[in-house]
């Protein structure tokens, strides 16, 4: 009966070919760490942002006179309105923790390198979406920090040249923020950058599917078929899509199907992250004042700046770039040039090796100073502009970028180490 | 890999044990969703019990009073209204209130507590309208019969105890809300002695 | 290389913490939710002294009543001074031009105020207040210089005065600040004023996050199952791994 039932659905749509090819016999190779558990754990908080967020705006009113006092009737009126608010608002700090930590492993293990440039630049674009999307989002409480943050932010765009004054403008709609930018970008928030994102989701994951995952040993898993016989070969053990194999073509030697071995082992880091996450949720929603920061309980006033202004967290690294350049508009353009040249890695990073692990010392010292850079950057993003902090936020920007140029001056004729035949 | 063989057993135990505790979870983390739906501190609040003040009520006369947004009528019935009770009886569709369209204590041949004093909600059992009070013109509905309420949308009728009559679009008798007298001029619709 | 940027980034982070402390040391505020008769002190306090001009135009009376263990109808006879109905907001009628007019500023809400200063800030607060007769209401405040809101515990407090002693510094007698003292014309003792401003703050507290004992009661439950979940989980995650080891 079922059986009859799931092949008049397969010759309609091929349900289960589908599965198959991208779930239950997906070639994944067999070594994945830690460092591969934030792929999965990005959807789990995208599903987790977009149900928390539709069930928020059962509640919230996108006016300025009303935004506010919906928050707190959320919080203290809706059953379990509380607990549906510190999901979504610890959820969107946890979804730039997994993604920065995601993008690193890219980083470590050369998973923009070819063939992955056009998997990279979908994840980049995934990254500016959800920018935005979180700036969008921290508007809506309509509180201090709300209304300030929005303020600084939409100011960056007056910088540009000729165009800047009109487009800060248009962009709220009004001489300031007011109800009119809450609005546009609630419409914004909820609708379309959601619709956006789901999109760039599935074509990361397309195109992550077509050219296969990479590994912390950055080498293939996959090998053509010379008629040799390899040892240990795991196509004999384990059933693959015959989409990765390719008419016999190639052989799979060092992957697993990803069910079950990766889904059982997913929800294990599913399971870890989901202790700290709700740990956070139950126990620490403020995170410290970073996850939702002091001022941001008092309603906006455009007539008082609190003491202290500074963007969320998450954006702070690109913010002390900003800041540390003397030039309103060439601060603005680094700060672009900042993520523009992530999304330029597989073109900048010209050596053939991917993995970090067989990569020379100066890559991986060169790495740590991305890293240490980039953080101490973040620090100094929460921080007032003092002439120390700015003459460090200088030094810091400049070491960010020195990666990059670093990087491309001596991938080219790097030394590195022997890269093994088969996975560790 | 080792060629140790597989213990299918403690496979499918484990299998189906995280299944069910996943499961459990999934319900769980379903539970605020649901809840969040229930009424509001604010709808609560804003439908919490009204008070009514029926000093000046007339013989016959209908007040109406505003309860979780329906309106809840309060009517004098005079000796004859009463009367007329009895006379409607085998016209009725259900004449001994055996729906639960009401507390047990209006569970009887008026319909309320004390006699004289009807409290309904005044919403057709048929599609929502409010159905009219006629006073005195009853009998252009039901011959012979002076008061009684008419509803304007589909022609349902109800007797003085809002007991639907028969061959009427409305399926039942009209809603009876928990209500109390906290004293001899003042009722309370949204509580009774059992909830307060 | 990597040492010298960990001894900055020790650096940065220290002088991070250092920023963002107060000029002024905040004593810390004896904060116990599950004390609720230190909160319906709190309460009572509230309701006599700051509700004339500032609100909690977000907490309703039935949850203040509910979470407290007040019975509603004690609650509306003892706090509900401004109420109506059980379930209104703990607002006031107090004219706010007027307000903004005499003191400078519109009073501020009051529903979230421990989460935008914290509780310690407003403990301090409240204990600092000392007389200078530069003042429009004769008094300012250590943490809230040039504040302008008169000292309406006063009659608790008595007034306070920043109290100084002749101290010999390097040989030579200085005058020294030795904190804030009280003339004794008050209802209460320093250690009974300390308490009420506690309970005050407590109370506060409260109304900042109605629902976080709830949140912690829920979280441990919540993390206890999870705990259980990883055990079967990663058990599982084993058994089936062994095919690839």
């Amino acid at each position: 009966m079922f059986k009859n039932f799931m092949s008049w659905i397969e010759y309609r749509m091929p349900f289960m070919e589908k599965m198959n090819l991208h779930v239950l016999q997906y070639p994944a190779p067999k070594n994945f760490n830690f460092w591969y558990f934030f792929g999965s754990l990005a959807m789990l908080v995208l599903v987790n942002q977009i149900l928390t967020g539709i069930w928020l705006t059962m509640n919230f009113v996108p006016t300025a006179e009303g935004a506010f006092a919906s928050v707190e009737y959320i919080m203290r009126d809706v059953d379990y309105g509380w607990l549906l608010r510190y999901m979504h608002s610890t959820g969107a700090s946890a979804f730039f923790v997994v993604v920065y930590l995601h993008m690193l492993r890219g980083m470590m293990y050369g998973s923009y390198q070819k063939p992955r440039e056009l998997l990279w630049i979908f994840g980049m674009l995934i990254f500016l979406v959800l920018m935005a999307e979180a700036f969008m989002g921290y508007l809506l409480p309509w509180g201090q920090m709300s209304f300030w943050g929005a303020q600084v932010i939409i100011s960056i765009f007056g910088v540009i040249p000729v165009i800047g004054d009109d487009l800060t403008l248009w962009i709220r709609g009004d001489y300031v923020i007011s109800g009119a930018t809450l609005n546009r970008f609630f419409a914004l928030h909820v609708i379309a950058l959601p619709l956006v994102l789901v999109v760039l989701v599935f074509l990361h994951i397309i195109a992550l599917h077509e050219v296969g995952s990479n590994n912390p040993d950055g080498i293939d898993v996959k090998r053509p078929n010379d008629g040799q016989k390899i040892e240990d070969n795991v196509s004999d053990k384990f059933t693959f899509h015959e989409y990765f194999t390719k008419g016999g073509k190639k052989i799979i030697v060092d992957a697993i199907p990803f069910h079950p071995y990766y889904t059982v082992k997913d929800i294990v880091g599913v399971v870890g992250f989901l202790f700290i996450f709700c740990w956070v949720i139950f126990f620490a929603p403020e995170g410290g004042g970073f996850f939702l920061e002091p001022p941001n309980f008092e309603p906006a006033n455009p007539m008082k700046t609190p003491d202290h202004i500074a963007p969320v967290w998450y954006f702070t690294p690109f913010y002390a770039i900003l800041r540390a350049v003397p030039d309103q508009l060439f601060g603005a353009i680094f700060m672009f040039l900042a993520i523009l040249f992530l999304a330029l890695l597989p073109w900048l990073d010209r050596c053939p090796v991917r993995s970090v692990r067989y990569r020379s010392t100066l890559h991986k010292l060169n790495l740590a100073n991305f890293v240490i850079s980039f953080v101490i950057l973040g620090i100094l993003g929460v921080l007032p502009a003092t002439p120390t902090y700015t003459l460090l936020a200088q030094i810091f920007s400049f070491t960010y970028f020195a990666y990059f140029g670093l990087l491309w001056f001596y991938s080219k004729n790097e030394k590195t180490k022997p890269l093994p035949v088969r996975l560790s | 890999m080792s060629n140790a063989p597989v213990d299918h057993g403690r496979r499918r135990f484990l299998t189906i044990a995280t299944s069910v505790v996943g499961g459990v979870g999934a319900i769980g983390a379903a539970v605020p969703f649901i809840a969040s739906w229930n009424p509001s501190e604010k709808a609560k609040q804003a439908g919490a019990a009204v008070t009514a003040d029926i000093s000046k009520l007339e013989d016959g006369q209908l007040i109406r009073v505003e309860w979780r947004g329906k309106p809840v009528w309060i009517v004098k019935r005079t000796p004859a209204m009463l009367e007329s009770l009895s006379k409607v009886v085998d016209k009725l569709r259900d004449p001994a209130s055996e729906e639960p369209q009401q507390p047990d204590y209006a569970k009887n041949d008026h319909r309320s507590k004390k006699p004289e004093i009807f409290v309904a909600v005044g919403i057709c059992t048929h599609l929502g309208c409010s159905p009219t009070y006629l006073m005195k013109d009853f009998d252009a509905q039901v011959e012979g019969i002076p008061s009684g309420f008419f509803c304007p949308c589909h022609g349902s009728t109800y007797d003085m105890a809002g007991r639907v009559f028969s061959g009427v679009p409305a399926p039942k008798n009209l809603m009876i809300p928990p209500y109390m007298f906290v004293d001899d001029t003042t009722i309370l619709i949204g509580e009774d002695e059992g909830t307060a | 290389m990597i040492r010298t940027l960990f001894t900055v980034l020790a650096l940065v982070a220290s002088s991070a913490a250092m920023a963002a402390a107060p000029a002024v040391h905040l004593d810390k505020a004896p904060i116990d939710l599950t004390d609720k008769e230190s909160l319906q002190r709190g309460a009572r306090m509230f309701q006599n002294y700051c509700l004339g001009c500032h609100q909690m135009q977000y907490q309703r009376y039935s949850r203040t009543f509910r979470d407290l263990g007040i019975p509603d109808d004690i609650g509306m006879e003892t706090l509900g001074f401004t109420a109506n109905k059980v379930g209104d907001h703990i607002k006031n009628a107090a004219p706010k031009a007027d307000l903004a007019n005499w003191f400078g500023a519109a009073p501020p809400d009051l529903t979230n105020v421990a989460r935008v200063r914290g509780p310690d800030w407003l403990y301090t607060y409240l204990r600092t207040f000392y007389a200078d007769p530069s003042r429009p209401f004769g008094v300012n405040n250590e943490v809230f210089p040039m504040v302008g809101m008169p000292h309406v515990l006063q009659e608790l407090q008595g007034i306070p005065y920043k109290a100084t002693e002749t101290r010999l510094v390097d040989g030579v007698p200085t005058e020294v600040d030795v904190g804030i003292k009280t003339d004794g014309s008050g209802e209460l003792s320093t250690e009974e004023y300390d308490r009420a401003v506690a309970d005050l703050v407590n109370y506060l507290e409260y109304t900042g996050e109605p629902s976080k004992l709830e949140s912690r009661s829920l979280g441990i439950k919540v993390l206890i199952f999870l705990g259980i979940f990883f055990i079967f989980a990663f058990l599982l995650k084993k058994e089936y791994w062994r095919d690839v080891h």
